[in-house]
């Protein structure tokens, strides 16, 4: 699978990189875990971050007019163990410049039609306020308490309303994982895109919606395999938005946070307009394999690592 | 007692949920890549059986349960409770009818069978799997009938009532599964 993808990118002129694991920045994701460690000089001791994905450093390639690049590195998230987690897992990221996300989504297609062997019913692409009404009948764009919560009382998921309360964006995320997620691509890949703003992280808002922003989720058998963005590329606004980060994981007791100022000046320097996205090998393995756990496709998983 | 956390439910351990003693049956993860984690978590209400399933913000903690689970033998139903022994520390348990439940139709006296206790006192009663117990009452077999037949019912020394093969006499002792209540086979004495 890995020799497809390299071939796969070599003939569409994407370069292959490598960037570093280990970084002195951590991201401030308020959902993702990193794992810290120290990097000794007696008497000192200076703390480092195992990247939660390649992003920050490979958009700082593309600030220094990389062209488009991809690359297949491990990426560690603690604490997330399950049927479909490992902490330290494999990450397929590219970047395509002057790509939107219509053609990211042409591209994604590309791929997972070679990787199966064209083996995979047509591929789905719809947007998610129509896939979430689809299974809930309700609105994604607009937050109704009152709707929601009769919602889940009537599909038999009354904690949502004690877990969720009044913030709209758990309420998607609720909703999503357990009544829309497990229905999207039945042997088919499923583009999930125009994200409510609430759950747009890297991207950047549409032009025409504020509503709404500019990314895609990638499912196929109600797995989610990857997320991708038409890339943020407003140096204050990514500044704004780790500030918000930061302190929200401040409130919340999180661990704390170093923000990535070398990504920010990178920003401010210029990233190309762009789109990316990154995929999870490990998961698309287990479909390509047909085993039913993650940890049936790695030599060692965590527990036995 | 110890508390638990989401990442720590595990298929077995026991937690208090709504003050009553609960089993984890299965936990799954659910986490999408750039959103809240979730555990959907399957467990069992050690005290009515049910089975039900509750969502749970991932990190989110629950007491643990005292709840063993100790081979006794069974002693005797003085009418209101019935008896029971630890062999090892000699200690003896009693347990109304709404703890023993259906298990009491497969106690016979002096049989070895599982107490589960919850904060020292008996939750639940498990019977071995197969027990061996007298038939006390049924129609009498027409000759020549093999194992193939129909069948009929059988009450049995302790109350329960099986169905048996044609040719099983009143008397005999037979071996019955008591996760099905089916009769399995006759026991020589």
């Amino acid at each position: 699978m890995l020799q497809r993808i390299r071939v796969f990118f070599e003939s569409r002129n994407v370069l292959e990189v490598e960037t570093p694991l280990l970084s002195h920045a951590s991201s401030t994701d308020t959902q993702l875990e990193f794992f810290s460690s120290l990097y000794e000089t007696p008497p000192h001791s200076q703390q480092l971050f195992l990247q939660t994905s390649p992003e920050f450093a490979m958009k700082r390639l593309l600030a220094a007019d990389s062209g488009s690049i991809f690359q297949i590195c491990k990426a560690f998230r603690n604490g997330e163990t399950g049927c479909f987690h490992n902490p330290e897992f494999t990450i397929l990221e590219w970047y395509r410049v002057d790509f939107d996300l219509a053609q990211l989504m042409d591209e994604i297609e590309a791929l997972f039609d070679d990787l199966f062997d064209g083996k995979l019913n047509p591929p789905q692409r719809i947007s998610y306020q129509t896939i979430f009404e689809q299974f809930t009948g309700l609105n994604a764009l607009i937050f109704s308490l009152e709707d929601y919560s009769e919602f889940a009382k009537q599909s038999n998921l009354p904690d949502a309303i004690t877990i969720c309360g009044e913030s709209h964006a758990l309420w998607l995320d609720f909703l999503f994982s357990f009544c829309v997620q497990p229905n999207l691509g039945k042997n088919a890949l499923c583009l999930v895109f125009d994200y409510p703003a609430c759950q747009s992280s890297l991207a950047r808002l549409n032009a025409e919606n504020s509503l709404i922003t500019e990314r895609v989720e990638v499912f196929l058998n109600g797995i989610e395999l990857g997320n991708g963005f038409y890339e943020l590329t407003d140096a204050a606004e990514q500044n704004r938005r780790f500030d918000a980060e930061i302190q929200t994981r401040k409130t919340k007791l999180l661990p704390v946070a170093t923000k990535d100022e070398r990504l920010i000046a990178a920003l401010e320097f210029g990233l190309p307009d762009c789109s990316g996205i990154a995929l999870g090998l490990d998961r698309i393995l287990m479909i390509v394999a047909n085993l039913p756990k993650i940890a049936d496709v790695l030599s060692f998983e965590f527990s036995r690592a | 007692m110890a508390v638990y956390s989401t990442s720590e439910f595990r298929s077995g351990l026991k937690i208090m949920l709504d003050n009553d003693p609960c089993a984890i049956i299965e936990n799954e993860f659910v986490k999408p890549g750039k959103g809240q984690a979730f555990n959907r978590v399957k467990i069992r209400n050690l005290k009515s059986g049910r089975v039900i399933e509750r969502t749970f913000k991932s990190g989110e903690t629950l007491d643990g349960a005292d709840v063993v689970d100790i081979e006794m033998q069974y002693l005797y139903n003085d009418g209101d409770y019935r008896h029971f022994m630890d062999q090892n520390t000699f200690e003896q348990y009693q347990a109304d009818a709404k703890v023993v439940g259906d298990a009491g139709l497969w106690l016979k006296d002096q049989d070895m069978c599982t107490v589960t206790l919850w904060n020292d006192a008996p939750l639940a009663i498990t019977p071995g799997n197969f027990v061996e117990l007298e038939i006390v009452e049924t129609d009498p077999g027409v000759r020549g009938d093999t194992s193939g037949g129909g069948g009929k019912p059988a009450k049995l020394s302790t109350g329960a009532v099986v169905r048996v093969p044609l040719f099983v006499a009143q008397n005999e002792i037979i071996k019955v599964d008591t996760r099905t209540g089916e009769y399995i086979s006759r026991v020589k004495e």
